[in-house]
């Protein structure tokens, strides 16, 4: 395991109510594969938007990159969200767009001339399996062409870390399989992983292909989960 | 340059990442292109009232003239006697007795030119030439009525004055309009490109979330606005100047309402306000996207 991409130090968050998370902390290693679980509404997606800055912590510290995320001004956010990719909870596509353009959009943001990178993105379609499907709108698409969509727009820009909400939210048995496999080789080149996922066997699934620590949000702390899974 | 370059040629990829907004693009191109109309005229307005004041201050300036009708035996004396009144007069700037040849030639038109000036019993004709503050009219005469029996002063042209008041005021007018309009059309586009940037507040949430920085976004509005408000000024330019054109050409008799036009190069004045309302949209929509960008952070 390398040096820690994310850590968070005693962190606490609520909404303006009741304390959602108190005293949370963890380290991601760079390459490390880390599952997130627990009771819908425990808390998983806030965490994540906290690992990738989209909210700023009650208390406690969060780290990515060695920089303290409460600092950075919003160009430094856009470059720290360019190096974290994020597969979102409900994907989060824009539906003028099509599914090709949605997938380029972080390199079109970016900067990027979509033309120099056509082969990239071409690759990345074939290895989502959506070659045939990139002309469709996001809302011609099923659950799980969205998902892999997501995938796909997440680790275009070739992010150190990703972090996945539910990326098997709305799909069968079989497409949750190809999801993980797809999880599973980002991590074997490298890519630090995080999913948050509800679906325990899912974490079952991983357990064989990939070394993964399990981490469970319960009564607003966070416990690395046991054998008990 | 480059800056400039990018935004009008803009990058078809970018272009696409906000979707347009058909109410806020209607508004800002029928916007522009009223203003760019009602500038035209009120240009043309500006340019016709400055070229009337000018053309009528100047016949102003030379414009009086004192007549001493007297016997041949008093004219010469009389005339000296009128122009050392006026060397001492207040305002007035100079004032010379016009030469025999000199008045022929203005007589010439009426009696040919063989006529014999000297044997006739002309009258003296004294040219008074105004400073910018003028002569108290009423002193002099009273003056020139006590000292100078023969002397009629005829300064015709003074009733003019108050017109040249009234020209540049016009013309002062028309330059307050434009800035008006100016000023107007930058409010308009600031609440269009409000309107766009809150239709859109889902769309720049998902471009912050893959990595676009605020000046992406920011432009990706701009140069869509300053682009619509640069179409509809050259369209309302280019009806505006129809308009002009269509006026009658301009000719003495109708004085100012006729010469309501550019003239020479003046063409060439209309051709900045699509330049200047892009400008005004830029500016507008920079503004109002920097600020809205900071509200949804
Ligand atoms: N924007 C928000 N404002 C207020 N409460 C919220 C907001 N988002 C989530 N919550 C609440 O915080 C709790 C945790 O939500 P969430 O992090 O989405 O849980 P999970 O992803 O584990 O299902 C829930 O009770 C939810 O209702
Ligand atoms: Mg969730």
């Amino acid at each position: 395991m390398g040096p820690n991409v994310i850590e968070l130090d005693n962190l606490g968050y609520n909404y303006g109510g009741g304390e959602l998370l108190s005293d949370v902390s963890i380290q991601l290693g760079s390459g490390s594969f880390h599952f997130l679980t627990g009771p819908s509404g425990a808390g998983k997606t806030t965490l994540l938007k906290l690992c990738y800055g989209a909210l700023t912590p009650t208390s406690g510290r969060v780290r990515a990159f060695n920089m303290d995320v409460r600092g950075l001004d919003r160009d430094q956010m856009a470059h720290l969200r360019r190096r974290i990719g994020v597969v979102h909870q409900d994907c989060r596509f824009l539906d003028h767009l099509t599914l090709k353009e949605n997938i380029a959009l972080p390199l079109t943001v970016s900067g990027r001339d979509i033309a120099d990178e056509e082969a990239n993105l071409r690759e990345l379609l074939s290895w989502v399996g959506l070659t045939d499907r990139m002309d469709a709108r996001p809302p011609e698409l099923s659950g799980g062409e969205r998902q892999r969509a997501a995938l796909a727009r997440a680790v275009i820009l070739s992010p150190d870390v990703i972090i996945a909400d539910e990326p098997t939210g709305n799909v069968d048995w079989e497409m949750s399989q190809r999801l993980l496999r797809l999880l599973v080789e980002l991590n074997h080149m490298g890519k630090t992983i995080l999913v948050a996922t509800h679906d325990l066997s899912l974490i079952r699934a991983a357990k064989n292909q990939v070394q993964a620590r399990v981490l469970r949000i319960s009564s607003r702390q966070l416990q690395l989960a046991g054998a008990d899974l | 340059m480059t800056f400039l370059k990018a935004l009008l040629l803009g990058d078809a990829q970018a272009d696409r990442v906000v979707p347009p907004t058909g109410f806020t693009a209607q508004l800002t191109l029928f916007v522009s292109g009223a203003m760019a109309f009602l500038c035209v005229f009120a240009l043309a307005l500006s340019m016709a009232s400055g070229r009337v004041a000018d053309r009528w201050a100047d016949e102003l300036a030379r414009a009086a003239t004192l007549r001493i009708n007297a016997p041949a035996a008093q004219k010469a004396a009389q005339t000296e006697a009128a122009l050392k009144i006026l060397q001492q007069t207040p305002g007035v700037a100079s004032a010379r007795a016009l030469t025999a040849e000199e008045q022929a030639a203005l007589l010439s038109p009426w009696f040919g030119s063989g006529l014999p000036v000297d044997s006739l019993p002309i009258p003296q004709l004294i040219e008074v030439i105004e400073d910018e503050a003028g002569y108290d009219a009423t002193g002099l005469r009273l003056r020139l009525q006590a000292e100078v029996p023969g002397a009629v002063l005829d300064d015709h042209a003074r009733w003019r004055r108050p017109l040249v008041d009234a020209a540049l005021a016009l013309r002062r007018l028309s330059v307050v309009s434009i800035l008006l309009i100016g000023g107007a059309m930058a409010a308009m586009i600031t609440l269009a490109a409000n309107a766009a940037l809150s239709a859109n507040a889902q769309v720049i949430e998902v471009l912050r979330l893959v990595g676009a920085q605020d000046s992406y976004i920011a432009q990706a509005f701009v140069r869509r606005f300053t682009l619509r408000a640069l179409a509809g000024g050259g369209a309302g330019m280019a009806l505006g100047m129809i308009g002009v054109l269509l006026m009658p050409a301009a000719s003495d008799e109708g004085g100012f309402l006729t010469g309501l036009g550019f003239q020479g190069v003046g063409w060439l004045l209309p051709l900045l306000i699509p330049l200047l309302g892009g400008a005004v949209a830029f500016v507008a929509t920079t503004r109002a996207a920097n600020k809205k960008l900071g509200e949804l952070a």
